[in-house]
């Protein structure tokens, strides 16, 4: 066991585990960002730099700061590491800095993509960006791609976070896709036209951080906040068949895996699960999935209140007896 | 003259063929170290020279070497980095073309040192030619007893062999010429893990400039002590520096660490001044990433005193009046130079080679080429001067390489020292967007 | 301009390319050089060996031949060719004259040169051909050889202080008469 002070608070903590699994251990809004690594996916991390921190002594052994930031998702926690990141003003200014150079060449056109609302670069650059601009240059764009029926490339969107080179190759198998070219001209494709058809392949589009690879059953059907998350199971021989279904209405508009707080796939769905069974009867239906209070998708308030029993007590009778009629759910449930 | 370690039998003919070469003293350090020393003996020797590595980071090598894991079972490797690609630098290829059997000598005598028995030589994919005189010089050793199986009776083998890149600077970064090495893109890796403990194929690995591994020759036969003597404090022995630009005579020369930077320019020994009779405006004195420095500023430090050819002098004065000597890459302009043009044809570099793998870099490098594209050609505008500074700081010191540095570097000294100049590119764009356009003030000393 | 890859163009070359005998012995030659395990690691000296059998490019074809050949996926080797800059992923002329822009050849006259080259050629630079189809015109980045400013890359020789158009007109008859490319040390083993 090693133990740590992040941002002021100890954590204790198994040694080899990384700076940033620490901080989420303890949650909220202490946990750096990151727009690359992906816990699930061997070998993901250390590239967008968004969860550069401040370690200001390296371990009890050996005190002295690190000389420069290091990226919390791959940095291994040592026994009396003292790691600074909300608190660390160089930290915040650095972050500021790669919001700004992840947008420059990205096309900003929320407003059309299929992403927005669920889009891990929108949070990143609402929670740590600045609002104006100083990149006046013309913006890199790519044609549009579909790579298969079923999923399309929007590359101009893509922040090249390597997770779905990583997915294709630790989960789906049989890789046909990869980063092609190199520097800011470095792509995501198939190099000759090809089509990503694995059972697994789908999961691409859920670990994708950005509006760069969709869903095109799902494309332009809906905005993601007027839809509902409804967690949901089948039996499925491929896969676990635990899902999130997406209403509109009575109507599926889209299946995804279920993900953690920290937006990473818990478990990996089959393609048949997500593009074939859109209808309500393919499903066992468990209840609504909780969103969290900061996403625009919650502003829905389709979630039944969570209340905290201890001020049950107080309210009107009359909310009393409706409660009674439909009890509140479970967090996470 | 000093003294050539290296390239004492540069001119002689047929010094690429095993015969002459070993006629002129070659392969004395392998007979030597194999024979009568151990490898920690080696490793010793080495340490005591005082080396640094040759590449540009200016790392001592024998502590390098002291850093290799070397657990029970496991395979270790040296590789040399012969990925020259640094702008202003072009000694190792002509160490490699014109005196290989030296660079394979040394590369016997320090894998011995680290216990390797395969060992390689990265060469950058453009030398080719280069490749095929190293692997003929290879035939000849292996075929004269001093690669193979039981190196001259000792036990000890040793197979090397010599690699090609396929174009791309960043496989100079010792991680990305592994990955390179590996068959894959040349991505560098994430460190920790040094290749000193996971290197090549997760093993132990060693990379070495091929101008440290040339230097173990003479450390070796001499011993570390009388290689130490050479030079000026932690500057120890002689290095090669590649001399380029606007010089009367531009080349390689060996040299004894602490010649004044006045002498290397001026004197005929050396460079012999600068061409067509001009003043020298400004030098870039380790490679296109250091920090360029004004006329006054490279020969004098900021003190007054004589600036010497070491790696304690060229830095003198931090980045803010002095620069690094890097890879000895020494790039000397003229009066006539136009600083921005050259600031924005290194950015051009940097953005062309970096790997993509990580935002700063990858976004930012291509930001500085447009922002020095525009206001060389006329485009600019007053604030894009302190954008520049600001974008080159975005990116220093948060990638995963040192590419990051490399190419802010250059954009932020160039503006410390000139910023007058890329002010009047903006004042009076239309003249000095002209072709050949010279800028008539003075640079910033401080 | 962002590699297009996407939509080039299909290659008129053979369907299914072969290495020549002699190339294949050189293959199994480098092969020997890395770990059984690690046949990847030949993967950059094979596409060059691939880039001079098959007419100065590696069309698709060609870099699924060599995935075949070292018992990788496609996307490996397209992967891998696409980042370094020595691979030319479309056809070319017969000589691809690969001319040095970076700061110590532009202080001795790269840009003359290249204009130079632009002009006598009829092809411009960015990967162009020349109408007769003799060269392709490239720009690369430092070629280490800046103390002998401005160099010409063609095939596996520098061209050196292309200073003066005499050095440049050297060149070119050269290229021009040049009826074969060289021959290449494992193409000499195999004639002999």
């Amino acid at each position: 066991m090693a133990k740590i002070t992040f941002d002021g608070i100890e954590i204790e903590i198994p040694d080899g585990t990384t700076i940033m699994n620490a901080a989420r251990t303890v949650g909220g809004s202490i946990v750096p960002p990151a727009m690359c690594y992906y816990t699930p996916l061997k070998g993901s991390g250390g590239k967008c730099r968004a969860c550069l921190v401040k370690v200001t002594a390296g371990s009890t052994k050996d005190p002295r700061p690190m000389p420069k930031l290091v990226p919390s998702c791959i940095t291994s926690v040592q026994d009396g590491m003292v790691v600074e990141n909300t608190v660390n003003q160089q930290v915040l200014d650095v972050r500021k800095g790669i919001v700004e150079m992840l947008l420059i060449n990205h096309p900003l056109d929320c407003p059309v993509c299929d992403q927005a609302g669920e889009c891990d670069l929108q949070n990143f650059a609402f929670e740590h960006g600045v609002s104006t601009t100083r990149y006046t240059e013309e913006r890199r764009t790519f044609d549009k791609i579909d790579i298969g029926p079923l999923i399309q490339l929007h590359m101009t969107r893509c922040i090249l976070c390597y997770r779905c080179v990583y997915t294709a190759n630790q989960i789906a198998g049989d890789r046909v896709h990869g980063v092609l070219g190199r520097g800011d001209a470095a792509e995501i494709g198939t190099y000759i036209e090809n089509i990503i058809d694995q059972d697994f392949s789908g999961n691409v589009i859920d670990v994708c951080p950005v509006g760069a690879l969709t869903d095109k059953t799902w494309r332009f059907k809906q905005r993601v906040w007027f839809t509902k998350p409804v967690n949901a199971h089948r039996d499925c021989p491929k896969c676990s068949g635990n899902v999130l279904l997406w209403y509109k209405g009575k109507d599926v508009l889209r299946v995804t895996a279920r993900k953690d707080e920290y937006g990473e796939v818990k478990e990996w769905i089959c393609n048949e699960c997500r593009f074939e069974k859109k209808e309500t009867s393919d499903w066992t239906i468990e209840g609504p999935a909780h969103i969290d209070r900061s996403s625009v998708i919650s502003a829905n308030h389709y979630e039944l209140p969570v209340l905290n029993h201890s001020v049950v007590a107080d309210l009107p009778e009359s909310t009393q007896r409706e409660l009674e009629k439909n009890p509140p759910l479970k967090l996470g449930s | 003259m000093g003294r050539k370690l290296l390239t004492e039998h540069i001119n002689v003919e047929g010094i690429d063929t095993f015969e002459v070469y070993r006629k002129h003293g070659g392969y004395r350090s392998v007979e030597k170290a194999l024979k009568t020393m151990t490898p920690d003996e080696v490793v010793e020797e080495v340490k005591k020279s005082g080396l640094r590595g040759r590449g540009g980071a200016g790392f001592p090598t024998g502590l390098k070497w002291s850093f290799l894991a070397k657990p029970e079972g496991v395979p270790r490797h040296l590789v040399c980095n012969a990925d020259e690609s640094e702008p202003g630098t072009f000694k190792d290829r002509q160490l490699m073309s014109k005196l290989p059997h030296l660079l394979i000598e040394g590369m016997i005598t320090s894998s011995y040192a680290l216990g390797a028995n395969t060992s390689y030589i990265y060469i950058r994919g453009e030398l080719l030619y280069v490749l095929r005189i190293l692997e003929k010089a290879i035939s000849e050793a292996y075929a004269n007893g001093f690669l193979g199986k039981n190196i001259l009776g000792s036990g000890y083998d040793l197979d090397l062999h010599v690699h090609p890149g396929g174009g791309a600077y960043i496989c100079g970064e010792e991680t990305a010429l592994l990955e390179s090495l590996e068959g894959k893109r040349g991505n560098p890796r994430n460190k920790p893990p040094f290749p000193a403990v996971q290197g090549l194929y997760a093993r132990p690995t060693v990379v070495n400039n091929v101008e440290s591994i040339a230097a173990v020759v003479p450390i070796i036969n001499d011993g570390g002590d009388e290689y130490a003597k050479l030079g000026v404090g932690k500057s120890t022995g002689t290095k090669l520096f590649s001399a380029c630009g606007h010089l009367n005579k531009p080349g390689i020369y060996e040299i004894e660490l602490g010649v004044p930077v006045e002498e290397f320019i001026y004197s005929d020994e050396y460079c012999g001044g600068i061409w067509k009779g001009r003043e020298l405006k400004a030098v870039v004195a380790g490679g296109s990433s250091v920090p360029i420095l004004p006329k006054e500023l490279i020969l004098k430090t900021a003190a007054g005193e004589d600036r010497l050819m070491t790696y304690e002098s060229l830095s003198d004065g931090g980045f803010v009046t002095g620069t690094m000597l890097g890879s000895g890459g020494f790039i000397a302009m003229d009066e006539t130079t136009c600083i921005v043009r050259n600031t924005w044809s290194f950015s051009r570099f940097y953005h062309h080679e970096s790997c993509g793998q990580c935002s700063p870099c990858r976004e930012g490098t291509g930001w500085m080429e447009k922002v020095l594209h525009r206001l060389e050609h006329g485009h600019g505008h007053m604030e894009d001067i302190d954008l520049l500074v600001s974008v080159a700081k975005q990116i220093e010191g948060n990638t995963i390489c040192p590419l990051g540095e490399a190419a802010a570097w250059p954009v932020a000294a160039a503006v410390r020292h000139f910023r007058d100049e890329f002010e009047w590119h903006v004042t009076h764009a239309k003249e000095a967007a002209r072709p050949g356009a010279v800028y008539p003030g003075k640079a910033v000393l401080a | 301009m962002p590699l297009n890859l996407i939509d080039m163009e299909p290659t008129n070359a053979p369907a299914k390319p072969q290495f020549s005998a002699a190339a294949q012995d050189e293959i199994k030659r480098i092969i020997t050089h890395y770990p059984e395990d690690r046949k990847k690691s030949a993967l950059l000296p094979v596409l060059h060996i691939a880039q001079a059998e098959f007419g100065g490019w590696v069309s698709p074809e060609v870099q699924t031949l060599v995935a075949e050949t070292l018992d990788l996926k496609p996307i490996e080797v397209y992967e891998v060719a696409t980042f370094y800059t020595m691979f030319n992923l479309k056809p070319v002329g017969k000589h691809v004259l690969e001319i040095c822009r970076t700061g110590p050849c532009m202080l001795r006259g790269s840009d003359e040169l290249t204009a130079h080259l632009e002009r006598l050629t009829g092809a411009r630079v960015g990967g162009e051909t020349s109408p007769d189809g003799l060269f392709t015109l490239k720009e690369v980045e430092c070629l280490a050889a800046c103390g002998f400013a401005p160099i010409v890359q063609v095939r596996e020789k520098y061209y050196e202080q292309l200073d003066t158009p005499e050095n440049v007109d050297a060149m070119l008859t050269e290229l021009r008469n040049m009826v074969h490319r060289p021959i290449l040390p494992w193409e000499a083993l195999a004639q002999n």
